[in-house]
């Protein structure tokens, strides 16, 4: 429960939208498009989230641009993470995690990265 | 981990919403969220019973004993503690086959009967084993090969 809303707190205080502003610059610069910015964000969090606004990406930029292809990557190859933990570890009651989470990010991030060079290269 | 994150979550959004935001619909989203939250506990109430009795039919078939022969090096490779118990090692095998086809809801259900299945060999019941620790991980990390929801959009879009 607490971890629902604290996902709906994140995303309606409009904190991740300071987050993808700060990161912009960053992002840019490698090529990157800062359009995925706000899924890659959102992408681990929440499920229903990251769907509406993949779609919305993908309605704006078209699905065979750039943009909405690497977005469909993104998101057949990374999975709602903190969600899937919650609800796996407490299927079984089980508080400490160890290095599940991080481990599981590193995972999105590959899966983010790899989405965007592979595109890079193939357009 | 997660127990410390969910808080700072919260607390860090609430002051940003309070500082810069729109606090009234934060304050809503406190409320869907949590009947959202009882929605998917409802929901997930029908999907297991649905894929349980799949697994039970399935089990009497020959259909998931020759997926999980073709599996099996697999999974004794990743979870070497379950070398010894078939039960978890059908779970496992039939959550990689839902996980690799896209069928997200079929993976949940098979997903918590591993994990409750791997729960039973634990011995220090308030901390995940190893092998525990790299099946959600390996979840997390979605091993897909048909991307079922993706398509749904994508060929939604085109029309």
């Amino acid at each position: 429960m607490g971890l629902f809303v604290a996902i709906a707190v994140l995303r309606t205080s409009g904190i991740l939208e300071l987050i993808t502003k700060m990161l912009t610059p960053i992002i840019s610069k490698f090529n990157v498009p800062t359009e995925i910015m706000p899924l890659a964000l959102l992408r681990p969090i929440s499920g229903s989230g990251s769907i509406a606004i993949g779609r919305d990406i993908m309605n704006t930029y078209g699905v065979d641009s750039k943009i909405g292809l690497i977005t469909s990557t993104i998101m057949g190859s990374t999975e709602t993470t903190i969600y899937t933990i919650a609800v796996y570890t407490g299927a079984v009651g089980i508080k400490k995690t160890r290095f599940v989470l991080i481990a599981g990010l590193i995972g999105d991030l590959v899966g983010i990265v790899c989405s965007v060079i592979i595109w890079n290269l193939l357009s | 981990m997660l127990n410390i994150m969910w808080p700072i979550f919260i607390i860090v959004s609430l002051l940003y919403a309070i500082i810069f935001g729109d606090i009234s619909s934060t304050n809503n989203s406190i409320f869907n969220s949590l009947e959202s939250a009882i929605e998917f506990s409802l929901v997930l109430i029908g999907t297991m019973c649905f894929w349980s009795g799949i697994m039970k039919v399935a089990t009497k078939t020959t259909l998931l004993k020759k997926f999980t022969k073709l599996l099996n090096p697999i999974v004794t490779k990743i979870f070497p503690e379950t070398r010894n118990n078939k039960e978890i090692k059908d779970y496992i095998s039939m959550n990689i086959i839902s996980n690799i086809m896209g069928l997200g809801n079929a993976a949940t259900p098979t997903g918590i009967k591993a994990m409750k299945s791997m729960q039973k060999e634990n011995k220090k019941k308030n901390i995940l084993t190893n092998s525990m620790a790299r099946f959600i991980v390996l979840n997390t990390a979605s091993i897909q090969i048909i991307p079922t929801t993706v398509i749904a959009i994508r060929s939604s879009l085109r029309l």
